[in-house]
């Protein structure tokens, strides 16, 4: 009998053997959403590593190559590329949108009118679809329409940089918002017994807040990292994963290999290596973060 | 300062304070957020011979809504309308089976449970793009290429992981004591389920039905892989087919873009509070 953590609740006072067997649910309700999910997210991924060792066209039967594409994907240029790309774009787009959000989100979270107001505003962005948000740049961004003149998706920085805004644009009202909600949460007292012992607002931000918006950062980031792999369709259409191959991430190299070359086996093989990339990073993170123990805001307090 | 204030606060309270510096930090943000979109609104306005070469930043001499009476004979009521049927297919499905399953992975002490509730942990970063070649491969064998279908049932799957642990941390929250009542009183476990679970988890139901209708509005990359003909298309898509439709004719696709708000606006104005809260909720306590 070894018992989850979770359940260690227990330790509260028994109304008997009965009452805690009573009315727990059996284990079988969980079984359509568990089955749904293996399904339609965890068998797949399975499928995608069997579909690297094969050839494929879309069309006919999967026909198996052993390592070919692993041996063409090691080999390949593109993706030291890509991973590189890729892992610049997330961590740059986490410092922009982490710094900004959590900035913003303290400081709206005070109650006066004007804040509640401005956060009204800041969060209109977050109401367009993320194809919308990059189809605006798109049209803003045109060299011969938009309101910046000369090509800047034409040059890799300017490309790179402009995927980060456009990302943080979207993304960064969201998670102003969560640490808003966060901070909202942080009992008064702290602060009123800091100012007591004579600390000032930015040993307050310092010492209280960012300590007691830990989980709040865990999530977000966890969400942030996760999303900003999602930046596909940015890419897809302000970029095309240019100039060259530049802003070509990870996703936007699968996509092209399978669903433009027409290459399954070969955009298997990068999908995944991405699975094991994120897998590798969620683990990572659930274990600095501590998120699978996570217990109720109430309890300790 | 604040005459709202008990006894137990004669002070100012620290969240009525005022902060200069990030007054103004704040108000350079607002001019960040607010030129696009109003570079967006004055360009839809604008007629074809203004549209090239105009500032974008200067209201157009002769505004005109030729641009959305053409975006909106472009099949975007259609678009439109499959988008909320998708959105409350995913709904359906993700609420359906994620509430039982957080139920039996808060209560349930068994050892299926805590792996049921690792699984979804795990899940949360599983990119969905990672795995579209095998999902086309599946989406065809199951013979719902090309339909409704093939957008919802990956996206609900993929909705999941989040949403459950959304509603795991909502449920820790409901005491100890609640469920010992019931027990005591004999009450099965569907009976808890309905009369005590759901009616005290609303907040975290409601952040689920909110994150994952966001799913299914935002959703692009399954509908572009997993649908083709003009039927199944969804708004996202049928904006991403805009760009070729349109060409050159900026003013119109921002007019699309324009029009693909509009929804999700008026819902931000008529349920602000539960958006906003709910949103709120994804980040935990």
């Amino acid at each position: 009998m070894t018992e989850p953590v979770t359940k260690s609740v227990d330790a509260a006072p028994k109304g008997g053997v009965r009452a805690t067997q009573v009315g727990r649910p059996n284990a079988s309700w969980a079984l359509p959403g568990v089955l749904f999910f293996l399904f339609f997210a965890v068998a797949p991924m399975a499928l995608a590593v069997y579909l690297s060792f094969t050839e494929w066209n879309g069309l006919g039967d999967p026909e198996f190559v052993g390592l070919e594409n692993w041996r063409n994907l090691v080999s390949d240029p593109r993706l030291t590329q890509s991973l590189t790309v890729t892992v610049a774009l997330t961590v740059v787009s986490w410092v922009f949108q982490t710094v900004i959000a959590l900035l913003l989100g303290v400081w709206a979270s005070g109650k006066q009118r004007n804040r509640a107001v401005l956060s009204a505003i800041f969060f209109t962005p977050f109401l367009l679809s993320s194809t919308a948000i990059a189809l605006l740049f798109f049209a803003l961004l045109d060299p011969n329409f938009g309101v910046i003149k000369g090509d800047t998706l034409g040059t890799t920085s300017g490309a790179f940089l402009a995927i980060v805004f456009v990302g943080g644009w979207q993304f960064i009202p969201f998670h102003t918002l969560i640490y808003q909600g966060g901070a909202r949460q942080i009992p008064e007292v702290l602060y009123q017994a800091a100012a007591i012992d004579g600390a000032g607002r930015v040993r307050q931000f310092f010492s209280i807040t960012l300590p007691q918006l830990r989980h709040t950062m865990a999530m977000s980031s966890v969400l942030m990292v996760v999303g900003s792999l999602t930046y596909f369709e940015t890419v897809l259409i302000l970029t095309q994963g240019g100039p060259g191959t530049d802003t070509a991430i990870l996703p936007y190299l699968m996509y092209e290999a399978g669903f433009r070359s027409y290459d399954f086996g070969y955009a298997s093989a990068v999908a995944t290596f991405l699975v094991f990339a994120a897998t590798g990073l969620s683990l990572l993170m659930v274990r600095i973060t501590g998120f699978g123990s996570m217990r109720s805001a109430r309890e300790g307090m | 300062m604040s005459h709202r204030s008990t006894a137990t606060a004669p002070r100012r309270s620290r969240s009525r304070r005022s902060n200069p510096v990030a007054g103004v930090a704040s108000f350079v943000w607002l001019l960040i957020v607010l030129i696009p979109l109003y570079a967006m609104i004055t360009t839809s306005l604008a007629g074809p011979e203004e549209a090239v070469g105009r500032n974008a930043l200067k209201p157009p001499n002769d505004p005109t809504l030729d641009n959305y009476s053409l975006v909106l004979e472009s099949g975007f009521p259609h678009y439109l309308l499959n988008t909320a049927l998708a959105a409350l297919g995913v709904v359906a499905i993700v609420v359906g089976l994620t509430v039982p399953l957080a139920f039996v992975a808060v209560r349930n002490r068994g050892f299926w449970s805590g792996g049921a509730f690792r699984l979804f942990l795990l899940g949360v970063a599983i990119p969905a793009q990672a795995v579209v070649v095998p999902l086309y491969l599946m989406i065809t064998k199951l013979n719902v290429y090309d339909s409704l279908w093939a957008i919802v049932l990956p996206t609900a799957a993929f909705a999941m992981p989040v949403s459950v642990l959304i509603l795991v941390g909502t449920l820790r929250d409901i005491s100890e004591e609640s469920y010992e009542a019931m027990a005591l009183d004999g009450a099965s476990p569907t009976r808890m389920l309905f009369q005590l679970v759901i009616p005290l988890a609303k907040g975290g139901i409601s952040t689920v039905i909110i994150y994952s209708a966001l799913q299914a509005w935002n959703g692009f990359l399954f509908p572009l892989i997993f649908t083709q003909s003009e039927e199944p298309r969804v708004l996202t898509l049928g904006l991403y087919n805009y760009v070729s439709q349109f060409g050159v004719n900026i003013p119109a696709l921002l007019a699309s873009v324009v029009l693909s708000g509009v929804p999700i606006f008026v819902v931000y104005l008529v349920a602000r509070r539960a958006l906003v809260s709910g949103l709120m909720g994804v980040g935990g306590k």
